[in-house]
């Protein structure tokens, strides 16, 4: 599904993510972990298009993306949802999810229907699967930042995703509505046979969830494999996990 | 909101621009031409500034291109005043094309010092080119449109060409104000909002922001184009000082004092700036110094611009017997959770 060679990129002199590679297959639920400033972001930015990398090839499907513009990439099947949440805050919660099905549908063309009447439907459903129902017509700038990061779920899964990266999914919640919101993401993976990558500073969800942990470093990729191999990777037991016990 | 938002506004302010001409003055006509061909120009300046969120501070140049395109159209080649009309919308719409596909490249302040930098390109073009634009005394008698078979109409035969270009001038400003509705209420029309909520965000739904920036501007370009030609002829005559910074400035004022976030509210801001000048210039010598202060008061009286703060009012109004109902669950939520 995801294929990254070698991808390095360099802000000023400073190396923030160092020839990394990593591979997600469909389906897989993947997840990227490392200290804060390990490159995890940056990352999710080369990736997603949103910077382009110095060196190495980001391929989607078999399909070269490097560099390519962050609009095209999401209409090729890549969704996303970003660390701070990153909603349309003076939109309805209703607007911001049917917004997404629209541009994603490519009727950000047409200048003469109802843009109020398409895809009410699907949008409802979603918001009802989301548990977000009986807030549509809330103006979603004014929620609370749990919810807003549900409305950004939605926005993400309007889009009809094959792949979705999440850029700490759970940052900011309780632990309630982290574990809530875990259970969320596995059920709607499970339901629409998607392929998750993700990064999350929270252990407890990384190894309840993911299949595959990459594990950065100072921008460079210091492990790879299932979380039993992580965890008994001595390297990621010192810079990582050791710093946590 | 939603009672607010059921009455047909545009038929209303549309029945009740018909009326003036029958108020039998002049001066009535006069002014209510200039508040219907200036709002139409602070609309299509809207699409950009409130719906889009991009700031021009060069939109004078499509309502000086539309207003020479036509005005040269009708006078030097004897063309009817309709393809000339529409020939002015679609010049300005090419302009903005050419200048729109760099100005977007930039954002912010720079987008607006860019859309500002060939304004003025064009004003000093018109003012220099004595051989098309006639330079610095511009173009003067533009021929009023064939109207004459207005004057066979049962009612509308007692009025006077002033009275009967003005009902054309309504008609033709009516119906792109319809236009621009239904452009802001298509799927276009909301991938622009969310563009200006989130620029950022839109690309990661699969927006092109450019193209769409591009469009927008393109789309603001040809109306303002339009008012342009209109005004051209109503001024009977076109100058280069329509394309000059001030001129772009007036749409600004006009839109903030309004109110950007409200449809109507570039249409109640020029109402309001033209009324206030003409009232203005009328009492006193010292009017720009007036008008400033006039201005600054209204400013921070009506905060979201006037039409803005009027539908808050009456939404907080109509609000006033729900809010327990409404916000209880949500107060519950975050007690919870604290």
């Amino acid at each position: 599904m995801l294929e990254v060679e070698g991808v390095r990129k360099t802000f000023d002199g400073f190396t923030a993510v160092d020839g990394v590679s990593l591979s997600v297959a469909r389906g897989e639920i993947a997840a990227v972990i490392g200290p804060n400033g390990a490159g995890k972001s940056t990352l999710f930015n080369l990736i997603t298009g949103h910077l382009s990398p110095d060196a190495g090839r980001v391929l989607l499907k078999g399909r070269d993306i490097t560099g390519a513009a962050p609009h095209r990439i999401c209409l090729m099947g890549m969704g996303r949802s970003f660390q701070r949440t990153n909603i349309f805050a003076k939109l309805t919660v209703f607007e911001n999810v049917q917004a997404a099905f629209i541009t994603h549908r490519r009727h950000g063309g047409n200048f003469w229907s109802l843009s109020s009447s398409l895809y009410r439907s699907e949008t409802h459903e979603l918001l009802a699967s989301l548990g977000l129902i009986d807030k549509a017509d809330a103006v979603s700038g004014a929620l609370s930042h749990g919810a807003q990061k549900q409305v950004e779920l939605g926005i993400a899964l309007a889009c009809d995703p094959e792949i979705l990266l999440l850029d700490e999914p759970t940052a900011g919640m309780s632990a309630a509505e982290t574990h809530e919101t875990i259970r969320l993401l596995e059920r709607i993976a499970r339901e629409r046979g998607l392929t998750l990558l993700f990064t999350e500073h929270d252990m407890e969800v990384v190894f309840s969830i993911a299949q595959r942990i990459s594990v950065l470093h100072q921008g460079r990729m210091i492990a790879r494999g299932t979380p039993t191999e992580v965890q008994a990777h001595a390297e990621v037991r010192r810079v990582y996990l050791g710093e946590r016990h | 909101m939603t009672t607010l938002k059921r009455v047909p506004w545009t038929l209303v302010v549309f029945a009740a621009a018909l009326v003036v001409p029958f108020l039998g003055s002049r001066f009535y006509t006069f002014v209510a031409t200039d508040i219907a061909i200036l709002s139409l120009f602070a609309m299509s300046l809207n699409l950009l500034l409130g719906y889009t969120g991009l700031v021009s501070f060069g939109h004078a140049a499509y309502f000086g291109i539309g207003a020479y395109a036509c005005a040269l159209l009708m006078k030097s080649a004897g063309a009817p005043f309709l393809p000339s009309l529409v020939a002015g919308g679609l010049m300005a719409a090419a302009f903005a094309l050419v200048f729109g596909f760099f100005c977007v490249r930039l954002t912010r302040i720079y987008f607006a010092m860019l859309t500002l930098a060939f304004a003025q390109i064009v004003w000093a073009i018109c003012f220099k080119w004595n051989d098309v634009t006639g330079g610095e005394q511009g173009l003067p008698n533009v021929p009023y449109p064939d109207i004459d078979w207005m004057s066979s109409l049962p009612v509308l035969g007692d009025f006077r060409t002033g009275d009967q270009f003005y009902l054309v001038c309504v008609l033709i400003v009516a119906l792109c104000i319809a236009g621009l509705r239904r452009i802001i209420d298509s799927p276009f029309g909301r991938v622009l909002t969310v563009i200006r909520d989130n620029a950022e965000r839109a690309q990661f739904i699969g927006v092109n922001v450019r193209a769409h920036q591009l469009a927008a501007f393109v789309v603001a370009g040809f109306f303002a184009g339009i008012s342009g030609a209109l005004f051209g002829i109503f001024n009977r005559g076109v100058f280069p000082d329509f394309c000059y910074w001030t001129k772009s400035a007036e749409p600004l004022i006009m839109t903030i004092l309004g109110g950007m976030s409200a449809f109507w509210g570039p249409a109640v801001g020029a109402a309001a700036f033209i009324v206030l000048n003409q009232q203005i210039t009328s009492y006193t010598e010292y009017w720009p110094f007036t008008m400033g202060v006039v201005l600054i008061i209204l400013l921070f009286v009506f905060p979201g611009g006037i039409a803005g703060t009027l539908i808050g009012a009456v939404e907080r109004l109509r609000a006033r017997p729900q809010p327990d109902a409404g916000s209880a669950p949500d107060a519950r939520e975050s007690d919870a959770r604290g």
